[in-house]
């Protein structure tokens, strides 16, 4: 995802000058160390200092410029977090705050590093829309329409390194504030979104292997919610759940919310991460478990809700 | 609006000393409308944000910025945005309710407001932006940041400082409206380590004044005596609630709006021309 991100800002910034990169003291990997080097003044590293890092990005958008602030997902968002709300989001501008390593992708490097909570934070802000690919096609087209569009602020939330193309065969490209359909079932439906969507994916197959047919719905665009096409899909399967890298008040909360206010009849499970520090070190996968995420458990709960 | 020109000359007419003193009889009509507002942190700025708008600023081609980060002392802005047809009488009559635009903290959109500040410690970040954006772009424009001492006191204050001199912001010229007090209590006990300013500021790469912030002569040369390459800051010593004797350094009227009976007695002694 790092490397889509950076390659996709190349891209767009090398033909238009008001594409600006602001980072705090993150290491420019591949393009973006190309970036830094052909266009050095639009590169610009705050140092250890993130409040700096959006209080000058939103002056900058100010002033007719594009900035993308960048560093790892916990120091973009909870160090300025007021700056975020006061001088992105209450004052609207068009800032991409990337956060990297979004979730637990920092396995080894304890909670200090881990963005557990940062797509439910990011929700509540008043103007900040949130953005969460599940792949590095989704990355691409994300940081393409970041870079264009000229109404308010967003929190991008990235993985870091070597995730699959999950979302290779899909016709329909992605659009912001829509749901992508990643898989057709009929019985069941998870509701996901970034890093943790391959594992949907294969709950889903480990679902189906038991004779449950299962939909996965992609939800890139957590805010605002596409409450229309979910209600569809909720609708129209009799059981839902959803899997997601975060504190249990993100989508899981939406879903459930949703399901009463239209009325919905079938079970619905949340499976996020506990709302607890884990002292946990080791494989991303490790540091899931640790939280209760692993696919033959949701399976296995899932099933135990539906029977 | 007045053209530049005219209202220029208009305001050049008066001198600093006769302009401020109708600023703070105007801020002080506006104090018999509402319960609360910011009256002395405004009149400790009254004289920096009048000669830096009045004398110094460009206002076209390309204009200059002025962005308020103590948000607090906005009452001072809106007057002289009034003054210069940027807002209304409209506007100031109804500062703080319902039907208004303006309130006791400057938002961004509202003509004339360069940030929303109001939350201490973000409008010099953002005046390093602004400034950098200019450069880029290749503008003439400068920013101008006026902050508070206290604010010296937020860490986020130094990223920016130090950010200011990385990035060599000639173009930006912070005034530290150093009246000595914050909120709670004088900074010079509760926060004695802030001082000295002036060398701090120095030490960090900033070509620095210091002057007395009520005189506009003094304001006027200290403003004006950047370096090249740097950015320039301007320590100007002022009084919390300067030119109503029973305001000055009384940390009471933060936040307090005069009744009656004080209301004259400000207004009499804003009446009285200086000796």
């Amino acid at each position: 995802m790092r490397n889509r991100f950076a390659e996709t800002f190349y891209e767009l910034a090398k033909d238009d000058s008001r594409q600006c990169m602001i980072v705090a003291d993150i290491s420019p990997a591949g393009s973006m160390s190309r970036f830094r080097d052909e266009y050095p003044a639009r590169f610009i590293n705050t140092g250890v200092a993130e409040q700096v890092m959006i209080g000058m990005s939103a002056g900058m958008a100010q002033r007719g410029l594009r900035p993308f602030a960048y560093t790892i997902a916990t120091f973009a968002l909870y160090r300025p977090f007021e700056m975020i709300r006061d001088d992105l989001c209450y004052q609207n501008l068009p800032v991409t705050v990337v956060g990297i390593g979004g979730g637990l992708s920092y396995s080894t490097l304890g909670a200090t590093h881990h963005a557990q909570e940062d797509v439910a934070l990011a929700m509540c802000v008043p103007n900040l829309r949130v953005l969460a690919p599940c792949d590095p096609l989704e990355v691409e087209a994300m940081t393409r329409w970041c870079a264009s569009q000229e109404e308010g602020p967003v929190y991008l939330r990235l993985g870091k390194a070597g995730e699959p193309l999950l979302t290779a065969d899909l016709v329909e490209p992605w659009l912001f504030g829509k749901v992508r359909k990643l898989r057709e079932g009929k019985t069941h439906c998870i509701f996901t979104y970034g890093v943790i969507t391959k594992m949907a994916l294969s709950v889903a197959e480990e679902l189906e292997a038991q004779g449950i047919s299962t939909s996965v719905i992609a939800v890139p665009t957590l805010k605002p919610l596409d409450t229309e096409s979910l209600t569809v899909a909720l609708q129209a399967h009799s059981s839902v759940s959803v899997i997601e890298e975060c504190a249990p008040h993100a989508l899981g909360l939406e879903i459930e919310a949703l399901s009463q206010r239209v009325g919905y009849r079938g079970a619905v499970s949340a499976f996020s991460l506990k709302d607890e520090f884990i002292h946990c070190y080791g494989s991303h996968q490790d540091v899931l478990s640790a939280h209760g995420l692993e696919e033959l458990s949701i399976a296995t709960q899932i099933r135990a809700v539906i029977r | 609006m007045q053209s530049d020109g005219v209202l220029r000359a208009a305001v050049a007419s008066k001198s600093s000393i006769e302009r401020c003193r109708q600023y703070r009889r105007r801020i002080l009509n506006v104090s018999q409308r509402v319960t609360a507002l910011h009256i002395a942190p405004a009149f400790s700025c009254t004289e920096i944000v009048d000669v830096v708008f009045n004398e110094l600023m460009r206002h076209d081609d390309p204009a200059d910025i002025f962005l308020m980060s103590k948000g607090h002392g906005c009452m001072i802005l809106y007057v002289i945005l009034a003054e210069r047809g940027i807002l209304t009488d409209g506007d100031l009559d109804s500062y703080c309710t319902p039907n208004g635009r303006l309130g006791a903290h400057p938002d961004f959109g509202v003509p004339g407001i360069a940030a929303s500040t109001g939350s201490l410690g973000h409008g010099l970040s953002i005046a390093v932006g602004q400034a950098y954006a200019e450069k880029l772009k290749g503008s003439r424009s400068r920013v101008f940041c006026v902050i508070s001492d206290g604010e010296l006191q937020e860490g986020s204050t130094w990223e920016a400082i130090m950010m200011a001199s990385n990035l060599g912001l000639s173009n930006l010229i912070m005034i530290v409206d150093n009246n000595d007090f914050s909120g709670l209590e004088r900074v010079s006990i509760g926060h004695p380590t802030v001082y000295p300013i002036a060398e701090k500021l120095s030490s960090f790469g900033w070509s620095v004044a210091d002057c007395d912030g009520h005189d506009a002569a003094e304001l006027r040369t200290a403003l004006q005596s950047s370096a090249s390459g740097r950015p320039h800051a301007v320590v100007a010593r002022t009084v919390k609630g300067k030119g109503v004797s029973y305001m000055e350094n009384e940390n009471l009227w933060h936040y307090r709006s005069p009744n009656e009976v004080e209301y004259a007695k400000a207004m009499s002694e804003l009446s009285e021309p200086e000796r």
